[in-house]
């Protein structure tokens, strides 16, 4: 079931075009190792990506364009309930669309027709409500169309792409929290009818974690794993376009941020003009806010980003962009 | 002829009997795995924070595991954001203590909050209201407490005991009143030690006995000096014996108040300034009293009351130095539980010495001094906060 978007996750290693994919698998480090100063941010140990069956290094560039058949861009997503790994050596019984978090990046031209096949193989009912315009009936959320998917059902989503920019879709189910807190969301982009310029494109879907079911996160991160990026440092060239499709999925929140050091990027809110708004080197989000960043590193070296919100970063929403 | 039969396989044979069949019971469930018995819903995490020292650029946490599951512990926050850590065993067994060092550059005088995260994304959460470094236990720092014990117990029940001079002159009437008083005095610290006994021991690691560490300290403490007591019977000495108890009765409460002067100033909240000194010193300078009402009509002699004194007055500097180096919520109320134990057995004691000539216990002196006994305690108890 999970073949198709496997191998579109590894296709990177195989093409061998992009340097986040060399390293995936570095040495765990040992979790009672007493080192380092003391002043020393972050996790101790290492998350195996493959027993999570999904790692963050390639869900940053991985895009899912679907299969076209007849003239409509056609998907598969299947809600499960699955134990991942959030933080080294802490699991979590999470709620995910295809085995992972966030889920597939959905990936159409604007005015393209839509079809979304969802399976619901989980154990509560679930949705899958897109951001776009489109009928009522295929909005996903309870009570209205298709409304809950009880588990073993499944139901088809058809509508046209539009319009285009960054949106996001999650699970739209009564406890609304907990079935988005839980990992039923994901990054939907929907193409102008124009390319944009080239660029190393990659998708970052902020979001957190309750572990302790306090209704207030104890983990943050960027593409769910915390500190994933400063681990492994996302390798980037000099001179060349960056653009980030960054979408704010935190729950318990109010707001979340992006800020990046030393470089300043232009941000075009929701993606929905082709004219930036500002240049600027934070911006701030609330849930379900998203927006594309476009930027080019004059400098070489390891630059820091996090969100500006300083117990977010130090709780694991912090990497590096290493420029070569 | 049963007698005989019986005789020919000795009785601790029989006693032996359901011992072997309930080893060889559990023996065979623990085989089988606890057939029938399956687990029901998630591991219960339980994990009792015992104590919390601070070095420079380092906090170390003692832990027990309080539940009846294993439990991991995978990552440290402090203050919202993660930070690096090491431990003894990252695996804790029911039961188990272990040590977690958390590398953080904490500040003095501020607050943290503290949250482990276990495998399971449980949170086991601790705090430091006001972070301050914890002393080496070196022999600067053993002389202190020393000298704090010096101070709050031996000084003030030594003073204390001056008294006995002038009370030899006064009526026996009086007496009585004294001897009520002392026992106003010990029921004040008996139920004050018992409230901070069950305290600490809720406090404590709940697998271990919680409060009821404190009632199993008290009843142990009366049953040891009943006993006491009936062999110095035999030796005679009347108050003597009885100023002994109440001494040891005195002491084994200061080992309690010594235990937890030491664990405050260990983890930095006790301001050691004169005030708590002085009020300690007026305090405990009542028990001096209370320990030479029962001699007050004999002639004892000055090496006995010295060595009354010390039995009174020197666990005040063991507690200190215990509390101070090896703090254990379960074992300060246990000790709380002790003391206790031995002040309701010096209650005890002295009671009958009270009566007056009708037999009664409390006629209006009697009364009258118990009352005041109380009064006292409770308005120099207000001197000390720990």
């Amino acid at each position: 079931m999970l073949s198709r978007r496997n191998f579109l996750c590894r296709l990177p290693l195989v093409a061998g075009a992009l340097p986040a994919a060399k390293a995936i698998a570095a040495e765990p480090q040992h979790n009672g190792h007493a080192g380092g100063p003391a002043a020393h941010l972050g996790t101790v140990g290492a998350v195996d990506p493959a027993a999570n069956g999904f790692d963050p290094q390639l869900i940053l560039r991985d895009f899912d364009e679907g299969v076209v058949r007849g003239g409509v861009r056609e998907w598969e997503l299947v809600a499960e309930e699955k134990e991942i790994e959030v933080a080294p050596g802490v699991k979590y019984a999470a709620w995910v669309y295809n085995g992972r978090v966030p889920g597939p990046t959905l990936r159409a031209r604007e005015g393209e027709r839509l079809r979304i096949r969802f399976v619901n193989a989980a154990n509560h009912p679930h949705t899958i409500h897109f951001h776009g315009i489109h009928t009522a009936r295929m909005d996903g959320v309870p009570g209205i169309g298709a409304g809950n998917v009880e588990p073993g059902r499944e139901t088809v989503y058809e509508f046209t792409a539009e319009p285009f920019g960054l949106h996001l879709y999650h699970c739209h189910s009564i406890p609304l929290a907990d079935h988005i807190a839980k990992g039923l969301y994901g990054a939907f982009v929907i193409d102008p009818p124009k390319d944009r310029p080239p660029a190393d494109e990659m998708v970052m879907v902020m979001n957190g974690f309750d572990t302790n079911f306090d209704r207030s996160n104890e983990i943050y991160g960027v593409n769910t794993v915390a500190f994933a990026y400063k681990d492994k440092p996302i390798r980037v060239r000099r001179g060349e376009l960056v653009r980030i499709y960054l979408v704010n999925a935190l729950e318990f929140d109010l707001m979340n941020s992006f800020h990046i050091h030393a470089n300043f990027f232009d941000y075009y809110p929701t993606g929905t003009s082709l004219e930036p708004t500002e240049l600027t080197d934070t911006v701030i989000q609330g849930q379900g806010q998203r927006g594309i960043l476009e930027l080019r590193f004059p400098f070489e070296g390891k630059y820091m980003f996090h969100a500006h919100v300083s117990e977010f970063a130090e709780l694991g929403w912090m990497g590096f962009f290493e420029v070569v | 002829m049963e007698a005989a039969t019986a005789a020919r396989r000795p009785n601790w044979l029989s006693a032996l009997l359901p011992l072997a069949l309930l080893g060889g019971l559990i023996a065979l469930f623990v085989a089988l795995d606890a057939p029938g018995l399956e687990r029901n819903g998630v591991p219960v995490e339980e994990i009792a924070v015992e104590r919390t020292e601070l070095h420079p650029g380092e906090i170390e946490l003692t832990l027990r595991n309080d539940g009846p599951d294993d439990v991991r512990i995978v990552q440290a926050i402090v203050n919202d954001g993660f930070a690096a850590f090491d431990q003894d065993d990252e695996e804790l067994g029911r039961l188990d203590q272990a040590k977690v060092r958390i590398q953080y550059p904490w500040i003095e005088g501020e607050a943290y909050e503290i949250a482990m995260l276990t495998s399971t994304g449980g949170t086991v959460d601790t705090s430091i209201d006001v972070a301050a470094e914890t002393p080496d236990a070196d022999a600067g720092f053993y002389g202190l407490m020393g000298l704090i014990g010096l101070y709050v117990g031996i000084i003030p029940v030594a003073i204390g005991m001056l008294w006995l001079p002038w009370m030899r002159r006064l009526d026996r009437r009086w007496i009585q009143f004294l001897l009520a008083l002392t026992v106003g005095l010990l029921v004040f610290l008996g139920i004050d030690a018992a409230l901070e006994g069950l305290e600490l021991g809720a406090s404590g690691a709940e697998s271990l006995g919680g409060g009821a560490l404190m009632w199993l300290g008290a009843a142990l403490a009366y049953l040891v000096l009943a006993g006491v007591d009936g062999l110095l019977e035999r030796r005679g000495g009347g108050g003597e014996r009885v100023a002994l108890l109440v001494a040891i009765g005195i002491g084994l409460h200061n080992m309690g108040e010594g235990l937890l002067i030491g664990s405050a100033y260990a983890i930095g909240s006790l301001a050691l300034g004169a005030a708590l000194v002085v009020g300690f010193a007026i305090h405990n300078t009542t028990e001096g009293l209370a320990i030479v009402a029962p001699v007050a009509d004999g002639h004892p002699r000055l090496r006995k009351l010295a060595l009354f004194g010390l039995i009174a007055g020197a666990p005040a500097i063991l507690g200190a130095w215990i509390g101070a180096s090896a703090f254990d919520a379960s074992l300060a109320a246990f000790m709380f539980g002790l003391g206790v134990g031995a002040i309701a057995r010096v209650v005890v004691q002295i009671a009958p010495q009270v009566r007056d000539r009708a037999g009664r216990l409390l006629h209006p002196l009697a009364a009258g001094g118990l009352a005041a006994g109380l009064a006292l305690m409770y308005v120099t108890g207000l001197l000390i906060s720990v």
